[in-house]
């Protein structure tokens, strides 16, 4: 296939859309389905071919359109419609409503902020194009990337716009894509692997999931694309079984690129072959741990090993192995397609493009998101987000789920990146924002994550098996009103200790939650132990022993 | 010379850390030289005195009347030791802390009793929930683990603590022992 | 270093390569070493002793007990040293405060885990884990004993497991796997609650895959899997069979 015959294809799969006067988006992503998008959508048929309008209006299923909270979401293209709430019973009106005024009970332009403060790369297409359809994708320019790469670039030289693009790994670390992609690319070996990390398994986090079922050829061509760049021809997805609508969607995509020929055996009729296969996980959280990932593909009990060897030189089966996460080479094909100076123009000095959130607590707007690096807390939380739901007082933001911290409202101006995240105690992460208001005790939550460590940890090293159950047990006691004056001294001591001699990053960051409740918020430890109260009404204290 | 003032007690223990205090057989005439037994099972006094300079608590706190003995004696004491494993670890008394009070009382008086078969009640002390270890409850100055502690090493541990020598164990003592 | 059988395949392959030789030191002891040894190995040949437990010469490594910590100079992470390799002009210290603090206190999370009363053992005085509290001069626990039920499955006809003073080193796992090739253990559950397992869950005496070699038994830090006949502080477990195994199958070279 030539780079015409792609065009083509986007031009006709275009042409026919447009040949429709109206189009009608409907969510079919997991949140809206959840919430009936499936009837909606079919409801919306009938009503279509009841009135005889076939040839006028195109129904549409698409993948997310962010705004969860008020799903099933409904958009009427190309006038900018968005419509929420939508039930089956909505679908005369609003096919009546077509080329007239909207449906004021559905409408949603009061949540307009949260769809202006974004910028979408990873997300371009989530909520216009139709996620089963590969020549939807292609209408998007997709897979010109992979062509280019292919026919005008060299494996180096893909690298090198990676690099300058300073994209760096979505999954949590942050550490630097093109790095990784040039270590693994340097490794000699005729046998290399690229699996793309789906294992979300943060509690609260729903990125991958949403790109995954929104748009999966996006994240096929990244992988393809990375897999010319360090040598490698076998792919493998590893998406958690829990995900049954992102695995149907990705596995429909893979067999749809191969067909046409841009994924699988000779890509672009060139020599480059690159097949992907998708793994499913059983939703261990220590999975997403990449050398764990590693061990679980092989088909063995899913625990990690000590690094170094990094995957890069002993991965999968032995051989070097590039690991990356979904956003990660979802971002991977517009840098390609648009140059990694492009992509370092956006964001702050040291982090750069944009980043997905999946924004849930006590927010009135929760849903997908995309904002640039940068953007501070406050817009995140009360422009795009429009603030704490109830009127109730924004009290901290956790980032980074149960390997993150809570961000106390001193930071609201904080910008969102690497290093200022760090700095106050967080992180990153995969991109889970969990916004919290004075009616949630800081160490109840701090008790909530360490049992989600505790219950997760794989058992393999001492300090994470046995350390966070020491943790849990302290914050339990204090939360039940047992606590004593030296249990913080205890829990300081504990936290050290298990952030500093655990084996793998989930042990490292275990603790964090904990130590970043007890920087900013020791008065309400303080009230749990001497005064017995918990200040939130949370907990309930008995203090018995 | 003014005698320093030792107390020892019996926790829930099996009592084997005394019998290796006196393990050190015609050395105690010397020791006796240097110290006064003011409280023990070993001796007869009732009562818990004021101003002991050490004391050795052998066993785990297991029941109330252990809890209530073990306050008592810590505000009392200058020094207080953790003397052998089942005040150290809670040791053996603690190995029913993976069962209820109920299923260890049941196994004891009724499954394993051929008569009676009732359940102590009133005129034993109350079982604690769990069998924990002394530092649990108070703070102690120094643990000599062992099951028991060898005679010896009690021995140089308490001529140490009189000399005001600095105190280490130095491996010569472990669990279990 | 010996990876676990199936890295190990690989790194064989880089072995076509000459090993180069480093010069690095242990607690400013000057020491040279093959770059493809461990820090332990070099430690241990030089006299300079690191504790271990989930460590024994002849299997593969776990890096899981974390006992083995070392710091290295200029970087703030500590590293187990049974799975670290040298680099050339490194400075390791193996017994700075920091580390022998955090080896007391793993050793202590290890004493609340499970129900390790070392007095009524099998292994008493010939344990691992006992020896270890007078290395790291461990003479109590300021952490809560976690008071965990285990079980104790004695169908086999010849050994026994008590649960109770299981540390999860894997060291049966990794010998019935590496060495008797039966791979008759594994690990179930997860953190806390894993526990070692024969076949798929079975009772051990009724494991189709256990040829009965012993072993797993000979191998066990512990108490835990222990001779039936055995009574309090009797049961001494005969290594010396991994070397010659090792030997003969002609591992040594490595």
């Amino acid at each position: 296939m030539t780079i015409e015959e792609l065009q083509d294809i986007g031009k006709i799969e275009k042409e026919k859309q447009e040949g429709f006067k109206y189009r009608i988006h409907v969510c079919v992503a997991a949140g809206c389905l959840s919430s009936q998008s499936g009837l909606v959508k079919e409801a919306l048929e009938k009503e279509v071919a009841r009135r005889g309008l076939e040839s006028w209006a195109l129904v549409k299923g698409v993948g997310c359109l962010g705004l969860c909270t008020a799903g099933p979401m409904v958009a009427i293209e190309p006038d900018g419609l968005l419509y929420q709430g939508v039930s089956v019973s909505d679908a005369s009106d609003i096919l009546e409503a077509l080329g007239g005024p909207p449906v004021n009970r559905l409408d949603c332009s009061a949540h307009l902020p949260f769809f202006a403060r974004q910028r979408k790369i990873v997300l371009e297409n989530c909520g216009h194009i139709d996620p089963e359809s590969i020549e939807d994708y292609v209408a998007e320019g997709g897979y010109e990337g992979l062509y280019n790469a292919l026919r005008t670039m060299t494996p180096a030289g893909v690298i090198e716009q990676i690099t300058k693009s300073g994209l760096r790994g979505r999954g949590g670390a942050g550490f630097p894509t093109g790095l990784k992609w040039t270590a693994v690319s340097k490794t000699k070996s005729n046998v290399k692997f690229v699996i793309c990390n789906a294992d979300e398994g943060d509690p609260g986090a729903f990125m991958d999931r949403s790109v995954l079922e929104s748009d999966p050829h996006r994240v096929l061509e990244g992988m393809a694309i990375a897999g010319l760049a360090v040598g490698a021809n076998y792919g493998f997805v590893y998406v958690r079984a829990e995900y049954p609508l992102a695995v149907k969607r990705i596995r429909t995509a893979i067999a749809r690129a191969e067909r046409l020929g841009v994924l699988g055996r000779n890509i672009f009729n060139t020599t480059f072959s690159f097949d992907v296969t998708v793994r499913l996980g059983a939703g261990a959280f220590v999975c997403g741990e990449e050398t764990a990932l590693i061990a679980s593909i092989e088909g063995r009990r899913g625990s990690p090993r000590p690094r170094p060897p990094f995957p890069s030189e002993l991965g999968l089966w032995g051989y070097p192995t590039l690991i990356n996460n979904v956003e990660t080479f979802a971002n991977v094909p517009p840098i390609i397609r648009k140059g990694g100076a492009w992509f370092a123009s956006i964001g702050t000095e040291k982090s750069k493009g944009t980043k997905v959130f999946a924004l849930a607590g006590r927010v009135n707007n929760t849903g997908l998101i995309e904002a640039p690096m940068g953007t501070t807390l406050r817009e995140i939380v009360f422009d795009i987000g429009g603030g704490v739901t109830g009127d109730r007082k924004f009290k901290a933001i956790l980032t980074g789920g149960p390997s993150g911290g809570c961000i106390p409202a001193q930071f609201l101006d904080m910008s969102m990146d690497y290093e200022s995240l760090a700095q106050v105690g967080a992180i990153m992460g995969s991109g889970g924002l969990i916004v919290m208001d004075d009616s949630s005790c800081m160490v109840d939550v701090a008790k909530f994550f360490i049992e989600f460590c505790m219950s997760e940890s794989c058992g393999k090293c001492v300090p994470c098996r046995v350390g966070t159950v020491q943790i849990y047990n302290l914050l339990k006691r204090i939360t039940e009103g047992g606590g004593k004056p030296s249990d913080i001294e205890l829990l300081e001591e504990l936290c050290d200790l298990v952030k500093n001699t655990s084996l793998c990053g989930l042990g490292q960051t275990a603790p964090n939650p904990v130590l970043s409740t007890m920087r900013y918020f020791m008065d309400e430890y303080k009230a749990h132990i001497e005064d017995k109260v918990c200040p939130a009404g949370t907990c309930h204290m008995n203090p018995t022993e | 010379m003014t005698r320093i003032r030792v107390a020892t007690t019996w926790l829930d223990g099996c009592s084997g850390c005394h019998m290796s205090f006196l393990d050190i057989d015609e050395n105690i005439i010397q020791l006796f030289d240097r110290i006064e037994l003011v409280y023990s099972p070993l001796v007869d006094f009732k009562t818990i005195p004021e101003n002991i300079d050490l004391a050795l608590v052998e066993g785990a706190v297991s029941s109330e009347a252990d809890k209530e003995e073990i306050l008592t004696l810590r505000s009392r004491s200058k020094v207080l030791i953790s003397f052998g494993d089942c005040a150290v670890t809670a040791n053996v008394p603690g190995m029913r802390n993976q069962f209820s009070v109920m299923e260890t009382l049941s196994r004891a008086y009724i499954e394993n009793s051929a008569s009676g078969q009732i359940l102590p009640s009133g005129f034993v002390p109350k079982l604690l929930e769990y069998s924990r270890p002394v530092h649990e409850y108070v703070t102690v100055d120094l643990f000599l683990p062992g099951c028991p502690p060898p005679a010896g090493v009690i021995l140089s541990i308490l001529n140490d603590l009189i000399d005001g020598r600095p105190l280490s164990l130095g491996g010569k003592t472990r669990f279990g022992a | 270093m010996r990876y676990p059988a199936f890295l190990q395949r690989i790194a064989d392959r880089a072995d076509v390569q000459p090993v180069r030789i480093l010069t690095f030191s242990i607690n400013g002891q000057a020491v040279s070493a093959r770059e493809d040894e461990t820090i332990l190995s070099v430690a241990r040949e030089n006299g300079i002793s690191i504790p271990t437990l989930c460590h024994l010469d002849g299997l593969s490594e776990r890096g899981a007990c974390r006992l083995c910590i070392v710091e290295i100079k200029g970087s703030p992470k500590l590293s187990p040293s049974c799975v670290t390799l040298p680099r050339q002009d490194m400075e390791v210290i193996t017994n700075s405060d920091r580390v022998l603090d955090y080896r007391r206190k793993i050793l202590e999370l290890l004493f609340t885990e499970r129900n390790h009363i070392c007095s009524v053992c099998v292994s008493n005085g010939h344990c691992d884990l006992q020896s270890l509290t007078t290395e790291l001069g461990m003479t109590h626990v300021h952490y809560d004993y976690l008071h965990t039920r285990h079980a104790v499955d004695a169908s086999h006809e010849r050994f026994s497991v008590d649960h109770n003073r299981c540390v999860l080193c894997q060291r049966c796992i990794r010998v019935c796997e590496e060495i008797e090739g039966a791979h008759t253990w594994d690990v179930m559950g997860r953190g806390y609650l894993s526990k070692v397992i024969t076949d798929l869950n079975q009772p051990w005496g009724e494991s189709t895959s256990c040829t009965g070699c012993g072993k797993c038994v000979q191998v066990c830090p512990t108490g835990a899997l222990s001779e039936k006949g055995k009574s309090v502080a009797e049961m001494t477990k005969k290594r010396q069979f991994l070397p010659y195994l090792k030997l003969m199958r002609g591992d040594e070279s490595r």
